[in-house]
């Protein structure tokens, strides 16, 4: 029953730091933890399916004979990302690489950084559909508790004094002091982390699930409005690239942030549920 | 002291890619496990119940205006046939082509591509998905499946149609299945023309299927032979397609 309590946002005495508190509830943290393994899968595996096809068009069409907005590609001598009209060179890592075997390839993402690590798009196709089923069967159990459970509406709604600049800009230097919440503030979240949070739950995923929708010629024609909603079928398929990397962004930010904030207990909180609220190190100026 | 620290270096280095080469060994020892890789597959048929429960059966691809049209449409594929007898038809311009329909029918039968092109046609422009992520767009004209399902009085027990065609990939030649539901949609033609032009011999001349709410590989090219069939399970490895046999593609290509 531990998921159904409440998260001790107002207890009583308040905490001044130090306690061992119950900080996340179990839905948030099975569901953490099954993202976490289907947007790993998800990203590797669909770095493999654009390594089959490495360029990016807008509108309806796109095809070798198109032009494209961004390219990774290489020949025998060196690897290349074009964006528009500009060239950046990128031998060694994205279209000019060595294989574990010391083979060079010339495809597009690197072998460490695919699934799976040889060339393989029907293998990548089927672990990215597979895993596409997890990902939004998972994000739709979570948005609906998070909704009933008053995940949204106590933790992440963000509220009217919170929306002042002054207030996003003072959070903005917090962060970049690496000043984080001590005591019963530590069980808040802060604007920056709401509005993170709030954009991968509710615009980033959803974003991706409705243009890797547009990718099937099956359900475009039962929705054709999605991909033309998109400006077209390969509109959508750059629009699910760019939204993998700002997932990918946020990745990278979320890891460094929980190796800022103290890794163990940011870990134990994800983990078990418990995290123990940070003291105030210094006397509050 | 150099010297010390260089070896260390190599050695450090060495930990380094060891290590994350036994992590991708272990991580391409999960992906490539065949009990999991047929477990995952399995999502190809949620895929497919999925979409036939939420799209409607007569439920059209997205049609083009001429305007639309793909400057250069990418040909894909087999886009030659190397055999003498194929060498043959494209000097008599296909004249003594014949389209067979077999298998589970009332009345076997062949069509010659004069037959075909007698028949009531439908003409349509539409977006072609590769699996490999490009489209282009192009103008078929054909004859509907249907109506040569119609002529040879399709069997009840039939449940897939198999498309033999004269290509053949890597030594192995190319068919392709789709089920009735795809079978019998309005917009599935056996295209012989594209573009305004008869279709030409790298987009599968005299014959392709067209079979719009799915991924190119199904749209077999050079197609002989109609079977109609109950189950594919004995036709080449059973997969129901060249790609499914060969490299393990989804046998729904509608994603």
């Amino acid at each position: 029953m531990e998921d159904t309590e409440t998260v001790p946002i107002l207890a009583v005495e308040a905490p001044v730091g130090g306690e061992l508190v119950k900080r996340h509830r179990l839905a948030t943290r099975f569901w953490h933890w099954t993202n976490a393994l289907s947007l790993l899968v998800l990203f590797m595996s669909g770095l493999m399916i654009f390594n089959a096809y490495p360029r990016l068009h807008w509108g309806d069409i796109g095809s070798r004979h198109d032009p494209a907005w961004l390219e990774i590609g290489g020949d025998d001598k060196r690897g290349y990302l074009k964006l528009g009209d500009s060239e950046i060179p990128t031998t060694g890592v994205l279209g000019h690489w060595r294989n574990a075997e010391g083979e060079v390839k010339t495809r597009a993402f690197p072998y460490w950084i695919t699934i799976p690590s040889r060339f393989s798009l029907p293998l990548a196709r089927s672990w990215h559909l597979a895993f596409a089923w997890i990902l939004s069967i998972a994000l739709t159990l979570y948005m609906l508790r998070s909704l009933f459970n008053g995940h949204v509406r106590k933790d992440l709604h963000i509220r009217r004094a919170e929306w002042s600049p002054r207030h996003i800009w003072h959070d903005i230097k917090d962060h970049a002091r690496l000043r984080f919440p001590t005591g019963a503030a530590a069980l808040n979240y802060n604007i920056l982390q709401k509005l993170s949070y709030i954009g991968v739950i509710f615009v980033l995923l959803p974003l991706m699930i409705a243009t890797g929708l547009c990718m099937s010629p099956g359900m475009n024609a039962g929705m054709p409005w999605l991909p033309e909603l998109f400006g077209g079928r390969q509109s959508a398929r750059s629009v699910h690239f760019i939204s993998a990397f700002l997932l990918f962004g946020f990745f990278f930010v979320h890891m460094a942030m929980v190796l800022l904030a103290g890794p163990f207990n940011e870990v134990r909180s994800i983990i078990t549920g418990w995290y123990r609220l940070p003291v105030a190190k210094e006397v509050a100026e | 002291m150099s010297q010390l620290i260089f070896p260390r270096r190599r050695f450090l280095g060495g930990l380094a890619l060891g290590a994350g080469g036994l992590a991708l060994s272990g991580c391409d020892a999960i992906v490539e496990n065949e009990s999991l890789v047929s477990a995952i597959k399995k999502a190809d048929r949620l895929t497919y119940h999925a979409q036939r429960t939420l799209v409607s059966r007569q439920a059209p691809a997205q049609e083009f205006a001429k305007s639309d049209l793909s400057p250069v449409f990418r040909a894909n594929g087999s886009t030659a046939v190397d055999t003498p007898a194929y060498q043959q038809h494209t000097r008599e311009k296909f004249a003594n082509w014949q389209l067979k329909i077999g298998g589970l029918v009332a009345k076997p039968q062949s069509f010659n591509l004069a037959q075909l092109m007698q028949m009531p046609a439908r003409e349509q422009i539409t977006r072609h998905d590769c699996v490999e992520g490009w489209s282009a767009i192009g103008q078929w004209r054909g004859t509907p499946l249907a109506l040569i399902l119609k002529a040879a009085g399709l069997s009840s027990r039939a449940r897939f149609l198999v498309f033999h065609c004269a290509d053949t990939l890597e030594g192995l030649p190319y068919y392709e299945s789709v089920d009735l539901v795809d079978a019998f949609h309005p917009q599935t033609i056996l295209a012989w023309s594209m573009n305004g032009q008869m279709l030409p011999v790298a987009h599968g001349a005299p014959l392709r299927l067209r079979v719009e709410r799915l991924l190119g590989y199904k749209h077999a090219k050079y197609v002989n032979r109609i079977e109609a069939v109950t189950s594919f399970a004995d036709i080449y490895q059973g997969n129901g397609g060249y790609w499914e046999d060969v490299s393990g593609y989804e046998y729904y290509g509608g994603i």
